[in-house]
């Protein structure tokens, strides 16, 4: 129980003071102390990706193994990341090698498509959800599509208004409001919010109410 | 129009298409697109951080200037991997401990001063009804005062408490509005990017005439 709860707790609790005491004592030994965490922290972050890798392999390596269903795309994902980490470090990572190539003409196209398709999914999925029921719902709707006709030129050259009275906003003017104001209100107020709560967090983790991190078990 | 006749080219070509033919349903070629990615990620991630990380932050100040403290990290980092062993899988928490315990730690004083105070200074400006900005700054302070009365839930929302609670409800609904809005024309600008690219480097287009 010692070795494997109440030491790992004091570890936490130690860092947390340090830590938090070093931001309010400026000097050469906090920074130091500050630089040192950070490095140290890289260093375990290392091994952490270690981990991960062989979690990975591992979880790949049971589907082939188990001829689970798609489990030759199992190899696919193992193959691609062997022939990645070969090419990188035989022939290394300027530009035009093999690595830059297969960055910029695989990884780049599907993730940049990955996160396009997003816009098909989330405005099917707001034709659905964005009904204006009700007057709160309707702001919701209203400043969605200004905010969207904002963005682009097409806001603008509809802007009629604005060519028959030039002190009249255009839908980009309009846009640019709701973002700055009222959007940077909301934003503001959660983040004050969200703030607090991390603060409130962090003292219940240095403070060991909050063990959810050390996992279950012994 | 000139069709490339780079390879690399006609490789993110098909796998832009693979990707989109998700539009229609699930399919092998977007599970391979998938797992590609996966893969290359994977094998991106190993060569970025030996680059980047292993050799300038731990072997060369170990090896090379001698700088044996961090041994220590390499040690906690060790006992991480540890969790893959059963047996010895509660080591993992003297790294991870480590870790939690000095960002929570940095998060207190950090969190106070980024997301608190200077967010109260950034919302107590000059308010005014004689410009624009002072009647902003206004309708910003009432804006967050309602928010922050609406995520306050200690006292029941009645009254004059429920009203304001309520304004609170208003700017947060123009407020996803404007993300929700912002995020699709984001994405939309992603997907015009992915269509010049076929068009333009591959197909050989010139748009600009």
């Amino acid at each position: 129980m010692l070795w494997k709860k109440q030491i790992p707790l004091a570890i936490t609790f130690i860092m947390g003071l340090i830590l938090g005491i070093q931001y309010f004592v400026p000097s050469s030994t906090s920074d130091w102390v500050f630089d040192e965490y950070r490095t140290w922290g890289i260093i375990i972050g290392l091994f952490g990706s270690v981990l991960a890798y062989i979690s990975f392999y591992r979880a790949h390596g049971m589907r082939i193994k188990k001829k689970a269903p798609a489990w030759p795309f199992s190899v696919v994902a193992i193959a691609m990341s062997l022939a990645m980490a070969f090419v990188g470090f035989a022939f290394g990572r300027e530009e035009n090698t093999v690595f830059m190539n297969m960055y910029t003409y695989i990884l780049v196209p599907i993730e940049g498509t990955m996160f396009s398709l997003l816009a098909f999914y989330i405005s099917s999925a707001a034709y659905r959800a964005f009904r204006a029921r009700s007057a709160q719902a309707t702001a919701l709707l209203v400043a969605a599509v200004i905010v969207m006709l904002g963005r682009v030129p097409l806001g603008e050259q509809i802007s009629f208004w604005h060519k028959l009275w030039p002190a009249l906003p255009t839908f980009t003017d309009i846009a640019n409001w709701i973002l700055n104001v009222p959007n940077m209100a909301a934003k503001r107020g959660m983040g004050l919010g969200i703030g607090l709560g991390i603060m409130m967090l962090s003292l219940k983790i240095v403070l060991g109410i909050e063990r959810s991190y050390m996992g279950s078990g012994e | 129009m000139h069709i490339s006749i780079n390879p690399w080219v006609w490789l993110g070509v098909f796998f832009t298409f693979s990707v989109l033919s998700f539009l229609y349903k699930d399919n092998p070629f977007y599970k391979l697109a998938e797992h590609v990615t996966v893969g290359v990620s994977i094998g991106y991630g190993m060569v970025i951080i030996w680059h980047n990380a292993l050799i300038p932050r731990f072997y060369m100040p170990v090896f090379q200037e001698g700088k044996l403290i961090l041994i220590i990290p390499a040690i906690l980092g060790l006992m991480m991997i540890l969790r893959i062993v059963p047996k010895y899988s509660w080591l993992s928490r003297y790294a991870i401990c480590f870790s939690v315990g000095g960002g929570a730690g940095l998060a207190i004083p950090r969190s106070m001063q980024a997301s608190v105070l200077r967010q109260l200074e950034a919302t107590m400006l000059d308010l005014g009804f004689t410009t624009t900005q002072g009647i902003n700054n206004i309708v910003i302070f009432v804006g967050v005062l309602a928010v922050l009365i609406y995520f306050f839930f200690s006292k029941e929302h009645k009254g004059v408490f429920g009203g304001i609670a309520k304004l609170g409800i208003w700017f947060l609904m123009v407020g996803f509005g404007a993300t929700f809005g912002y995020t699709v024309m984001a994405r939309l600008s992603l997907f015009i990017g992915r269509v010049l690219f076929v068009l333009q480097d591959f197909l050989g287009i010139n748009l600009a005439g």
